[in-house]
C-alpha cells in the first residue's frame, strides 16, 4: 500500500510538473495564504495584548503545531474529500475496477509538490513560537508527538469526510466543516469559542487533541473546562477511536455503494 | 434579449444543483461562528475599533460569509477551463458579445447563489448572537451595493479568465489571487481594523469593493453623501476593471489559434 502510494504520488507530481509555472504559482499561493493568515494575527496583536489569554509566542506555537499536521495529513490523503465529485461524474466506478486500494488512488490523486509546500511557512511559525517559549527537551518532544499524532487524527478526518460523501454526494462540501474548517478551527487558541462549542470538538469530533490539550500541558495554561491533567494526554486514545469510527464509516460506505445508475 | 435569457438559464441551470448550495450554506455558516468567536476576542478589548461596536464586528462576520456565495470570492470563472480546452473558440463565434455573454451568466448564478445561500448565515447569527438586520431602506442600499459587488467580482474574474489565452492555465493565478483577495476583502480582517496607512491603502483597492464596502452600507456606516461615495468607489472600479476586460478581450482575440480540423 505503501509502495503504491509513492508510486502514483511520484506519477502525480510528474504530471504536475508539466506545467511548471502554474506549480510555481499554486506553491506560492499556498505560502502567500499563510502569510496573510499570520499579518492577520499580528494585526489582531496591535490591538490586544493577548488573545485568547495568550501572548504572541504561545499563539504561534499553537498555529504552527495546527498547521503542520493539517499540512502533512493534506499530503498524505487530502484529496480523499473529492469522492462526492468522483460518484457523480461516475468515475469512482473506474476506480474500484483497478487493482489498487480506492483509498490510495483518492488519497493520491492530483497529488502535487504545491501541498509539501504548505509546511514551509508552518515549520516557520513554529519554530520561531518554540524559540520565544523556552521549552524543555521533554516538552520538545512531546511537540513532536503531538504533531504526529494531530496528522494521525486529521488523516482520519479526512477519511470520515470522505465516507460522509457516499451518502452527502453533491452536498460534500458539508464535509468541509471538519476538514478546513477543523484545521481553521485549531489554528487559533480554542479559548475564544464557547464552551458549548469546545465540549463539541473535545468529546464529539475531538479537534482538541490536534494540539490543543497537550499545548496546554506544554505552555503551562490551565483548561478552560477545567477537565482533570490526564486528559493532556489523552490525544492518542481519541485518536485510535476517531480511526476506528472512520474505518468503519468507510467500510460501510463502501459496502452500499450503489454507483449513481443514470 | 439574449443576454437576459443566458442569465435566466444560468439560475435555472444552478438551481439543479439544491444540495451542492445545502452543503455550501452548512460550511458558509459554520466558518461564520469561528469568525465571530475570533472578532470578539478583538472588539471586547477594544469596543469602538475602526467605528465598529461588537455586534457590528459580529454581523460583519456572518454577513460576509453569506457573500461568499454571490461574490464568489473563492472562485474562478468556468471560461478559464474553456479557454483552456479549447472551448471558447465555440463561445467566440456565438453572434453575442463573450464579455456581456459571461456577465450575464455570472449575474444568473449570483442571484442564485444569493438566494440560496445568503440567508442561512445571517439566520444563524441572528439566532445565536442577534445580529444587526436592516431595515426596507438599509436592506435596498445594501442591494444595490451587492450586485456592484457582484459586478467588480466578475471583472476580475474576467481578467483572470482571458488570461489563460496567454499563460495555459489559470490555476496558479488563481490561487495567489484568491489567497490575496481573502486578505484585502476584508474577509480575514475586517479592513477596518487594519493600522493608519496601510488601512487607507487596501480600503481604496478593488477588493474592498467586494466585502467590505457591502458589509459597510448593510451596517448603515455609510449614509447620504457617503453612500453615494461608496457606490461611486465600486461602480468605478467596476467600470475600469470591466474596460480592461474589453480590451484584453480584444487582444485575446487576435491571440486565438484554433487547432485541429
Amino acid at each position: 500500500m505503501v509502495s503504491t502510494w509513492l508510486l502514483l504520488a511520484r506519477t502525480w507530481t510528474r504530471a504536475a510538473l508539466q506545467y511548471p509555472a502554474t506549480l510555481a504559482m499554486l506553491s506560492a499561493g499556498v505560502v502567500i495564504s499563510t502569510s496573510l493568515d499570520l499579518l492577520t494575527i499580528v494585526i489582531v496583536f496591535l490591538h490586544v495584548p493577548r488573545f485568547g489569554g495568550f501572548e504572541p509566542a504561545g499563539v504561534m506555537y499553537l498555529y504552527g503545531g495546527a498547521h503542520i499536521a493539517f499540512a502533512l495529513s493534506n499530503v498524505l490523503i487530502g484529496s480523499a474529500d473529492r469522492l462526492g465529485e468522483h460518484i457523480r461524474t461516475g468515475n469512482f466506478d473506474t476506480m474500484l475496477i483497478r487493482p489498487v486500494h480506492p483509498l490510495v488512488q483518492l488519497a493520491t490523486e492530483d497529488f502535487s509538490p504545491r501541498k509539501v509546500a504548505r509546511l514551509v511557512p508552518s515549520c516557520l511559525v513554529l519554530g520561531w513560537g518554540i524559540s520565544r517559549l523556552d521549552l524543555s527537551p521533554g516538552d520538545l518532544l512531546l511537540t513532536a508527538l503531538m504533531i504526529v499524532n494531530g496528522t494521525v487524527l486529521f488523516c482520519a478526518l479526512w477519511v470520515l469526510a470522505a465516507a460522509a460523501q457516499f451518502v452527502l454526494l453533491d452536498a460534500a462540501q458539508a464535509t468541509h466543516v471538519i476538514t478546513w474548517g477543523g484545521e481553521f478551527t485549531v489554528q487559533y487558541p480554542m479559548s475564544l469559542y464557547a464552551r458549548e462549542f469546545l465540549y463539541a470538538v473535545t468529546f464529539v469530533v475531538p479537534l482538541a487533541f490536534v494540539n490543543w490539550q497537550p499545548s496546554l500541558y506544554v505552555l503551562g495554561v490551565p483548561d478552560p473546562l477545567g477537565l482533570p491533567g490526564f486528559v493532556r494526554f489523552l490525544g492518542p486514545v481519541a485518536t485510535a477511536l476517531l480511526c476506528l469510527v472512520a474505518a468503519a464509516a468507510w467500510r460501510t460506505g463502501l459496502r452500499h455503494y450503489r454507483s449513481t445508475g443514470s | 434579449m439574449v443576454y437576459a435569457l443566458v442569465g435566466w438559464l444560468s439560475f435555472r441551470r444552478h438551481s439543479a444543483y439544491l444540495a451542492a448550495s445545502i452543503g455550501a450554506t452548512v460550511s458558509n455558516t459554520f466558518f461564520g461562528f469561528l469568525r465571530a468567536y475570533i472578532l470578539i476576542a478583538v472588539w471586547k478589548y477594544k469596543p469602538d475599533l475602526g467605528g465598529y461596536d461588537v455586534l457590528d464586528a459580529i454581523t460583519f462576520s456572518f454577513l460576509t460569509q453569506a457573500l461568499i456565495g454571490p461574490v464568489q470570492i473563492f472562485g474562478g470563472l468556468d471560461l478559464a477551463q474553456r479557454v483552456r480546452t479549447g472551448d471558447v473558440a465555440i463561445d467566440l463565434h456565438r453572434p453575442a458579445d463573450l464579455q456581456a455573454w459571461w456577465l450575464a451568466d455570472d449575474l444568473g448564478r449570483a442571484a442564485h447563489a444569493f438566494l440560496s445561500r445568503g440567508f442561512a448565515p445571517l439566520a444563524a447569527g441572528w439566532l445565536v448572537f442577534g445580529i444587526v438586520l436592516p431595515g426596507p431602506a438599509q436592506g435596498a442600499a445594501f442591494l444595490l451595493s451587492l450586485l456592484l459587488a457582484v459586478l467588480v467580482g466578475f471583472g476580475m474574474r474576467y481578467l483572470v479568465a482571458l488570461a489563460v489565452f496567454w499563460i495555459h492555465d489559470a490555476r496558479g493565478v488563481e490561487a495567489i489571487i484568491r489567497s490575496c483577495a481573502l486578505f484585502l476583502s476584508g474577509m480575514l480582517m475586517p479592513l477596518v481594523a487594519f493600522p493608519g496607512a496601510v488601512g487607507a491603502v487596501v480600503q481604496a483597492l478593488p477588493w474592498a469593493a467586494l466585502i467590505q464596502v457591502p458589509a459597510d452600507v448593510y451596517l448603515g456606516k455609510r449614509q447620504g453623501w457617503d453612500l453615494l461615495a461608496a457606490y461611486a468607489f465600486q461602480a468605478g472600479w467596476a467600470l475600469a476593471l470591466l474596460l480592461l476586460g474589453r480590451a484584453l478581450t480584444r487582444a485575446a482575440h487576435r491571440r486565438l489559434v484554433i487547432q485541429g480540423g
